[in-house]
């Protein structure tokens, strides 16, 4: 079969995958930035029972495969009567390792601000909690940008890993759809330029939004 | 000097040690209402590690502090760093609001204006600092001085009762000291209380009420300018005031 042909054919199979690929990757990453902030901010200022937990939830999850973790949460829970969907599983593992990448890089962020912005803010009659949400973080978050959106991109390309988790996302559509047809190379190529499409696009709408948070002195560097 | 003799900040034997270092060995003084009173004295001697003590952002081991007969107490700090201005060696800018965001800033978020009463006050503040044109810019596009009366403007809008200056033009080159100093020079003239850390002399004698000389945790002496100048207590005094002097100008103000 032509190419142009299989992708016609393909095309609302591959569709509903995409649909759920994005879905999975937009309520990660909004899901997992959020829980980031608040282990960013334990990290940098909490005390310390606060801080080692993070620490060690932190490492484990970067020190770990992605799949294992998507494993052992799918395959590892049901023995123990705990039966999560894959789109679950996927759900919770991609926004537990987007909270601890996002983390990392919102702290070193936070670390670059210069340390008398707080200070300042203080002398103003803030207490450090309100310094640390009106000054800190507007400027921390700024900072964060171009890694998030290297997060974003990373993500919607891991949750490829869902389909090892019975997810039907776009590469799990794909293998269906090959299944039938035999056409792998193909289809699998098809898959690949559906991905790079979407990295593209939303490549694309992260530089525009970063031109519009763009202030002077906060130039974003890739 | 004022005619009223309200004292707005009283020091009364304040002791500061950093591990083994004892910065401050027991420091009093005190500042009427208006008044202006400048702090010299030799790096390292405790002048920044004073003012920062006043409102707490390193606070004293021993010693009590006053801002108009209430005690400054860790309990009431934060109402009383809303009248207590800061103004910094680095101006402290925060650099993603713009120059009216960091005026307004404090009025908005501690003191809780209204936003458009906020925005007034803010407006208000950078133009008697000479900066209303400026308004929107952001720090990074504003020269050191220009940073610097956006400081002293943020500390104004607070509407403080006193404010502290920490070498406010010693990170500023030569030609933009003179648009800093009399922005001060104006404050004082209306009657605002200060207390400054600096060593532009020329400040100092014309400006100044009162020139306290410390040194390693003292104050080695305290008095009107002429006097330190002319006829000070201490050989130790005119020396330091020689030095300066030949390292800063007489400050031909
Ligand atoms: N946070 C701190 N921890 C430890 N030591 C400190 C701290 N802050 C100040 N010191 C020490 O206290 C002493 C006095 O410092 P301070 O900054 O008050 O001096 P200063 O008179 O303002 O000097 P300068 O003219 O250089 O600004 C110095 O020896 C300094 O190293
Ligand atoms: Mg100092």
């Amino acid at each position: 079969m032509e190419i142009f042909d299989l992708f016609i054919e393909a095309w609302p199979l591959l569709f509903k995958g995409v649909q759920l690929t994005l879905l999975l990757t937009v309520i990660s990453i909004i899901a997992g930035t959020t829980i980031a902030i608040f282990l960013a901010l334990g990290k940098t200022y909490g005390p310390k029972y606060v801080k080692w937990p993070i620490v060690v939830f932190i490492e484990i999850i970067r020190g770990t495969p992605l799949l294992a973790q998507l494993f052992i949460l799918y395959f590892g829970l049901p023995p123990y009567g705990l039966n999560l969907s894959g789109f679950t599983v996927a759900f919770i593992g991609f926004t537990v390792n987007c909270s601890a990448y996002t983390a990392e890089y919102l702290r070193g962020s936070i670390m670059s601000i210069e340390s008398n912005q707080l200070r300042v803010a203080q002398s103003l009659g803030m207490t450090k909690w309100q310094g640390i949400f009106n000054v800190i973080l507007p400027q921390a978050l700024r900072r964060v940008v171009p890694s998030w959106t290297n997060e974003f991109i990373y993500l919607l390309k891991y949750t490829s890993l869902a389909y090892m988790i019975g997810t039907h996302e776009l590469m799990t559509q794909a293998k269906f759809f090959a299944s039938r047809n035999y056409e792998f190379f193909k289809v699998y190529l098809i898959v690949a330029l559906f991905y790079l499409v979407l990295v593209v696009f939303f490549t694309n709408i992260f530089s525009w939004v970063e031109r519009q948070f763009k202030i002077p002195g906060f130039e974003f560097e890739h | 000097m004022s005619e009223e003799k309200k004292t707005i900040l009283k020091i009364e034997d304040l002791h500061k040690s950093f591990g083994d270092n004892e910065v401050l060995k027991g420091v009093s003084l005190s500042l009427n209402k208006g008044e202006n009173k400048v702090i010299i004295g030799p790096s390292g001697t405790g002048k920044s590690t004073l003012l920062n003590n006043v409102n707490r952002l390193v606070p004293p081991d021993r010693g009590r502090i006053y801002l108009d007969g209430e005690e400054i107490t860790s309990q009431n700090i934060n109402k009383m760093r809303q009248e207590i201005g800061f103004v910094f060696q680095d101006f402290g800018l925060f650099n993603h609001l713009t120059a009216l965001g960091n005026v307004k800033v404090g009025l908005t978020k501690v003191k809780k204006m209204d936003k458009q009463d906020a925005q007034d006050l803010a407006m208000e503040e950078l133009r008697r600092v000479g900066l209303e044109e400026s308004a929107e810019q952001y720090p990074a596009e504003l020269s050191g001085g220009q940073k610097q009366r956006v400081g002293i403007a943020r500390a104004l809008a607070m509407q403080p009762k006193l404010i502290l200056f920490d070498e406010p033009t010693s990170a500023l080159d030569p030609e933009l000291i003179g648009e800093v100093l009399n922005v001060m020079k104006n404050l004082a003239k209306e009657g605002m209380t200060m207390l400054v850390v600096t060593h532009e002399m020329g400040f100092a004698r014309t400006v100044s009420d009162e020139i306290i000389f410390m040194e390693n945790g003292y104050i080695v002496e305290q008095g009107p300018p002429k006097q330190l100048f002319n006829n000070p207590d201490t050989e130790r005094t005119r020396e330091f005031l020689f030095k300066l002097t030949e390292l800063y100008g007489e400050g031909d103000e």
